[in-house]
């Protein structure tokens, strides 16, 4: 049985008036899911589709139209230090130290503890993410990835249940935002921390999340899908490429972001909005012998099991990208 | 490279002067005696008129003045005969009193109005039309209702300081980055701890900025205002001399508020690089 889900959205919409006044511009509506305790969700969806405005909702910065965001038992109103946010642009007062900036987060959340707690308990998460000796040094003086890192540290510190990441290394370069993506993974590994992340890197998604909720375009946006990471749970960045399932995986969602979002778009062909088609993009067996590169292990099985009726439809999507790979796509309809 | 870029532009400084100093001595340094005159009315036109010297006094003339000046700064001989020294104490002591009670009414005034859009909106008519006024203009009026020179002296250093620190704090608070003030809701700091620790070092550069352009302008009206209302102060005293007849304390007392000025402006330059952050 999968856990009791720790955040419910619920029929959420949100709309924004035009700039005529007369009629709203309906951004997204009719967006359901769930994300699990411990469970790592990327929503990836094209610009405009409301990403940025569901994760603003999540975190209490922003107020839906329609609908309930239910986080453990509560509807949520309002911000909280549970529902901690990394943003894109790291938003750290550039007049504080690393040290300071992660401190102000920690005497927010601990009001009776003495500074020197509060000190040591922030070295404490800038260890975490390998800032030992830069705890003085102001944000200007800091490299983007560093600065990023104390972004982290910053909402990790405050022990969150949730932990909510708006695109948060796209203004990195490769190699930065591959050591940070390794950095969460670890730091994920280790806390089994929910998390909530946008992003817009296909790549990105398939290391970190273990599912991926796909949003067709805006406006009126909708989920159009949602995608099980079929990758093996104990996945390496450099390795990603090596599992069987790397390429039915990246093909589908490719396929949905060139094509698929926008002819999804407008709501036109959407099943039932409360409970979105969970797809498991898997190799075929003949396929995956073909592909299996080296010694690491295929998983044909589901890790996460749903106790759901299954239906394996024939799929010949990215054949493009990988001649001969015959892909075979399990569609699982959702529990209700 | 940049020192001596500092070094030749302190040599060219010091030459500028060297060359505006000969070039007023030249053009004030008499000519001789020029025409036959009645000895009767050359006696009463003075060396002025007699030997072609100027009126206008020579650097010499006013070196010596000013040397005399600061040896003894803070002598007091009765109402019309002060040292320098105490006239220019006088002045500060108004400056910044005004401009304290200007820094009290005008930042906590331009946080609510920066905050509240309602606020910002209801007072701007108002801002609009009390900013353009001179504030040599609300004189009379002050003599009026305060009857007190000093006071009124006060009251228009006030006036005419609150409006820059007022707009740059409003505009400072205002304009504080939305991202900071997302990481202060979601860090739950509330609303004090936000104004305190986020909004006001956020804003604290363009706030300096305004109380800079407001003890800079402080400083110019104080002399206008001292010579309205008279008594003591700098303002006062220039023009005291000036009825003296004396160009050379003149010219020295003019020498000596543009120096209080730019002491004033490089404290202020001081503050404003204390709170600035780069990003
Ligand atoms: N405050 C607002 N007023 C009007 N429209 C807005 C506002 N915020 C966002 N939008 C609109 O909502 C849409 C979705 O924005 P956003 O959530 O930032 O998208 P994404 O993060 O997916 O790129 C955009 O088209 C944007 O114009
Ligand atoms: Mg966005």
């Amino acid at each position: 049985m999968s856990p009791r889900p720790l955040i419910r959205i619920e029929g959420l919409a949100r709309r924004f008036p035009e700039p005529s006044g007369k009629s709203t511009l309906t951004v997204f509506e009719d967006v359901w899911f769930t994300v699990d305790p411990g469970e790592f969700v990327c929503i990836i969806g094209h610009s405009g589709c409301g990403k940025s405005t569901i994760l603003n909702i999540l975190a209490g910065l922003d107020r839906p139209s329609e609908g309930t965001v239910i986080v453990g038992e509560q509807a949520i109103d309002g911000p909280s230090l549970d529902r901690a946010v990394i943003f894109q642009s790291h938003a750290l007062m550039p007049w504080l130290s690393a040290s300071r900036n992660i401190e102000l987060g920690i005497s927010s959340r601990h009001r009776n503890w003495s500074s020197e707690r509060v000190r040591a308990h922030a070295q404490k998460y800038l260890s975490l993410v390998h800032l030992d000796g830069s705890e003085n040094k102001k944000p200007a003086q800091l490299s983007g990835g560093m600065r990023q890192r104390v972004g982290i540290a910053r909402a990790l510190a405050v022990e969150p249940k949730i932990l909510l990441m708006d695109e948060p290394f796209s203004a990195l370069d490769a190699l930065t935002r591959g050591a940070l993506q390794d950095e969460v993974l670890a730091i994920r590994r280790a806390t089994e921390q929910t998390i909530f992340m946008i992003t817009h890197d296909i790549d990105e998604a398939m290391l970190l999340a273990d599912r991926i909720v796909l949003m067709t375009n805006g406006p009126k946006a909708r989920i159009a899908e949602i995608v099980e990471n079929t990758l093996p749970k104990d996945r390496q960045r450099t390795d990603l490429h090596k599992y069987p399932n790397y390429y039915p995986l990246r093909n589908h969602l490719l396929e949905f972001l060139v094509t698929r979002s926008k002819e999804l778009a407008g709501g036109v062909g959407a099943g039932d909005p409360r409970a979105p088609v969970i797809i498991r993009p898997v190799a075929s067996a003949s396929t995956a012998a073909e592909t299996a590169i080296g010694t690491s292990t295929q998983s044909s099985a589901p890790y996460r099991s749903r106790p759901a009726p299954t239906r394996v439809i024939a799929h010949a999507n990215g054949s493009a990208v990988t001649p001969g790979a015959d892909t075979a796509l399990k569609r699982i309809s959702r529990p209700t | 490279m940049s020192q001596s870029l500092a070094l030749r532009a302190g040599m060219l400084s010091i030459a500028l002067l060297a060359a505006f100093l000969v070039l007023w001595q030249f053009a004030v340094s008499g000519t001789g005696t020029t025409q036959q005159m009645d000895p009767e009315y050359a006696k009463l036109m003075g060396l002025t008129a007699t030997q072609g010297k100027s009126a206008m006094p020579g650097p010499m003339d006013v070196g010596a003045k000013l040397w005399e000046h600061l040896r003894r700064p803070f002598y007091d001989n009765g109402p019309n005969d002060k040292g320098v020294g105490i006239q220019l104490a006088y002045s500060i002591a108004r400056v910044l009193t005004g401009y304290l009670f200007a820094f009290l009414v005008a930042v906590p005034l331009g946080f609510l109005i920066g905050m509240s859009p309602l606020f910002s909106r209801a007072l701007d008519p108002f801002i609009q039309v009390l900013k353009p006024i001179s504030p040599l203009a609300w004189m009379p009026l002050a003599l009026y209702t305060i009857k007190d020179s000093n006071a009124s002296a006060i009251f228009v250093i006030f006036i005419c300081s609150v409006w820059p620190m007022l707009i740059n704090t409003a505009f400072g608070v205002a304009t504080v980055r939305r991202d900071w003030l997302n990481v202060a809701k979601t860090l739950e700091l509330g609303t004090w701890r936000t104004a305190f620790q986020v909004i006001l070092p956020a804003a604290a550069p363009t706030i300096l900025t305004g109380m800079r352009i407001s003890i800079g302008i402080a400083w110019l009206v104080i002399v206008a205002a001292e010579m309205l209302v008279g008594g003591t102060g700098i303002g006062y005293f220039v023009w005291n001399e000036w009825n003296n007849l004396s160009i050379t304390n003149v010219i020295n007392a003019i020498l000596l508020i543009g120096l209080v000025g730019m002491v004033l402006d490089q404290l202020m330059a001081r503050l404003q690089r204390l709170v600035s952050y780069s990003e």
